[in-house]
């Protein structure tokens, strides 16, 4: 069953008739090609203006949206010989974080991802994408990895955020994150991040601390969640919206303020609509940011890292 | 850079005249309840002396007892970007802002000098809690690299006194960057050779301990300090448990191996003079 937004409702009532419309004609083969036409073009424009005018509450809705591709969509699609690894080596293999080595368009490299699932089941299974310390720590475990073998390491981010849990305090989720943060800034090899759904916070820039970090045009990357932000500055959840408005946490808005370095178009009405298009795309984006990286040596690739990082904000000062 | 053409003509603000304050002024404790005349409080470092709890400091007085004999030198911190989000809540950020400093006569969440700890140079970064809730954002961002760069500069220690609610929120993803900025302060001075000290205080939470906090050479901690990544509420409505005793405390990180030692107040500057001079053994060597 396909999930609309609440925002989708019109394109949905219309899709919804061009469906019956077909089903009926099927039934009874009356001739009713020119009203489908008609209102497929109808149901078209009004997704296209839709999506042209989201606004970030909105966006955030999109971003989470339950059919949207999830990391090991991404995995999948765009890795071959993909070799899961598993384990921290100190307590656990933490679901949440996808990892392995496998091939990106013939190049050996390690792959991340937060992976949030796709059903009941494989949400409960992955913890909803939210890691504890095991997942950062086998993140860090595989980027030095990487570094040790010379392999560019690729990660795909979509999490609300780093599990809040009594368990994951008290094996140090603020250590494992550190860690994780810091095994991105140190590594001897290119790092691209794509935040293809939620990039929420601490738990999301543990994988994203990259050379060239991409973000999907619907997805969203933030301190904190905008009904977490509302609830403390608004002391009112509701007022997510308006939060969401004031985070700036689109992908315009982050890179207008040069704290990310590319947007990845999405398929006409979201990459839930055409997952495959969606991959595809960022997919070619992954490439085109990793290709002038290869040639690159491991101190430069680092030092490079740093005065982005370092330069962020700067542009601003007063 | 500019701001390192500061240390040229550094301002000096050791030991700023204290707020005159009543001597008979009672302050009473929030942990046991028991009244305290305010004199003895601050003679006792704002420890209280019947239970022994810590209480939260201005990061000005911080400075004033973390040096040898007091006796420190500021540095002028890089201006952050002034509210880079046009933010907005039931106030604007610039009216927070000037509040802010109005009340603590602070420019941001972070406090930087030089001085001697143990009779050794030692560069030290304090946070404001003070300064809405110690919160990160780019002006506590630069305070770190910069107190990273005078660190390597002046080949001494850096000692960071943490301090913080979590993000700044107003500054949205630009106070998320803070985390990896101020992880790569961390690596300056580690690559360096010289000691990357950190002293957790109530309460240091989120992005801050999530950051260069965790990554301390050596990690001390003042007794019951509140520690951790995420909020207790969070937690708690989370995983809709009670949590346990002494849950997120100096002492129960301790226990769980995040911290090398929790140190009372006033033992403090013996032992970071202590540490450093065990670690800083070319300088020992030297001396
Ligand atoms: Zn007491």
């Amino acid at each position: 069953m396909r999930h609309f937004l609440d925002f989708e409702k019109p394109i949905a009532e219309l899709e919804g008739k061009i469906e019956e419309l077909r089903r009926m004609s099927e039934a009874d083969g009356i001739n009713i090609a020119d009203e489908v036409a008609r209102l497929t073009d109808k149901a078209d424009r009004q997704l296209r203006a839709t999506y042209a005018r989201l606004t970030p509450w909105q966006k955030a809705q999109v971003a989470r949206h339950p059919d949207r591709p999830k990391a090991g969509d991404y995995l999948r699609a765009l890795i071959t010989e993909f070799t899961p690894l598993a384990g921290d080596r100190a307590f656990a293999d933490d679901a949440a974080v996808l990892g392995g080595i496998g091939r990106f368009r013939g190049r050996s490299v390690v792959v991340l991802g937060t992976e949030k699932g796709s059903d009941t089941d494989s949400r409960v299974a992955h913890n909803f994408g939210m890691a504890r310390p095991e997942g950062y720590r086998k993140a860090r475990r595989l980027i030095e990895l990487a570094g040790r073998f010379g392999l560019p390491v690729l990660s795909f981010v979509d999490t609300s955020g780093a599990f809040p849990g009594i368990e994951a305090e008290a094996r140090g989720q603020a250590e494992a994150i550190a860690r994780s943060i810091e095994a991105c800034l140190e590594a001897p090899v290119p790092v691209v991040a794509t935040i293809i759904g939620e990039g929420g916070s601490g738990g999301a820039i543990a994988l994203a601390a990259g050379d060239a970090v991409l973000m999907l045009e619907h997805a969203i990357y933030s301190v904190i969640s905008p009904e977490g932000c509302a609830a403390i500055l608004w002391k009112d959840q509701a007022q997510a919206p308006a939060a969401a408005e004031a985070l700036k946490l689109t992908a315009e808005d982050l890179k207008r303020l040069r704290l990310i370095d590319g947007v990845i178009g999405e398929p006409l009405g979201g990459a839930h609509r055409d997952p495959a298009m969606a991959m595809d795309a960022v997919g070619e984006a992954v490439q085109t940011a990793l290709s002038p990286l290869l040639g690159l040596d491991g101190t430069s690739l680092v030092a490079r890292r740093r005065e982005k990082f370092l330069a962020m904000g700067r542009d601003a000062l007063a | 850079m500019s701001w390192l053409t500061e240390f040229v003509r550094p301002k000096i603000r050791t030991l700023l005249g204290r707020r005159e304050v009543p001597e008979n002024l009672w302050v009473q404790c929030p942990a046991c309840q028991q009244m305290m005349f305010h004199t003895e409080l601050e003679k006792a470092l704002r420890v209280c002396t019947h239970c022994g709890h810590h209480m939260r400091v201005t990061a000005q007085q911080r400075l004033a007892w973390t040096f040898d004999g007091g006796v420190f030198t500021r540095i002028e911190l890089p201006k952050a970007p002034a509210d880079p989000l046009r933010f907005r809540d039931s106030k604007r950020y610039p009216d927070r802002l000037r509040e802010a400093r109005e009340k603590t006569q602070l420019d941001d969440a972070v406090l930087v000098a030089h001085g001697a700890i143990g009779g050794r140079r030692a560069v030290v970064a304090v946070m404001a809690f003070e300064f809405i809730g110690g919160s990160m954002g780019a002006a506590v961002g630069e305070g770190i690299v910069a107190a990273a760069r005078l660190a390597v500069l002046q080949d001494a220690p850096l000692v960071v006194f943490t301090a913080s609610g979590g993000a700044r929120m107003q500054e949205g993803a630009i106070s998320l960057m803070q985390m990896p900025r101020t992880v790569i302060a961390s690596r300056l001075v580690k690559e360096a050779g010289l000691p990357f000290v950190t002293v957790l205080t109530d309460p240091t939470t989120g992005g801050v301990t999530a950051s260069f906090t965790m990554l301390g050479d050596i990690q001390i901690a003042e007794p019951g300090a509140e520690i951790g990544f995420a909020g207790a509420r969070v937690i708690e409505q989370t995983v809709r448990e009670k949590l346990p005793e002494g849950f997120q405390r100096a002492e129960y990180l301790l226990a769980h191996g995040i911290l090398d030692m929790v140190v009372r107040r006033g033992e403090m500057n013996a032992t970071l003079g202590r540490l450093i001079g065990l670690l800083r053994v070319k300088e020992t060597e030297a001396a």
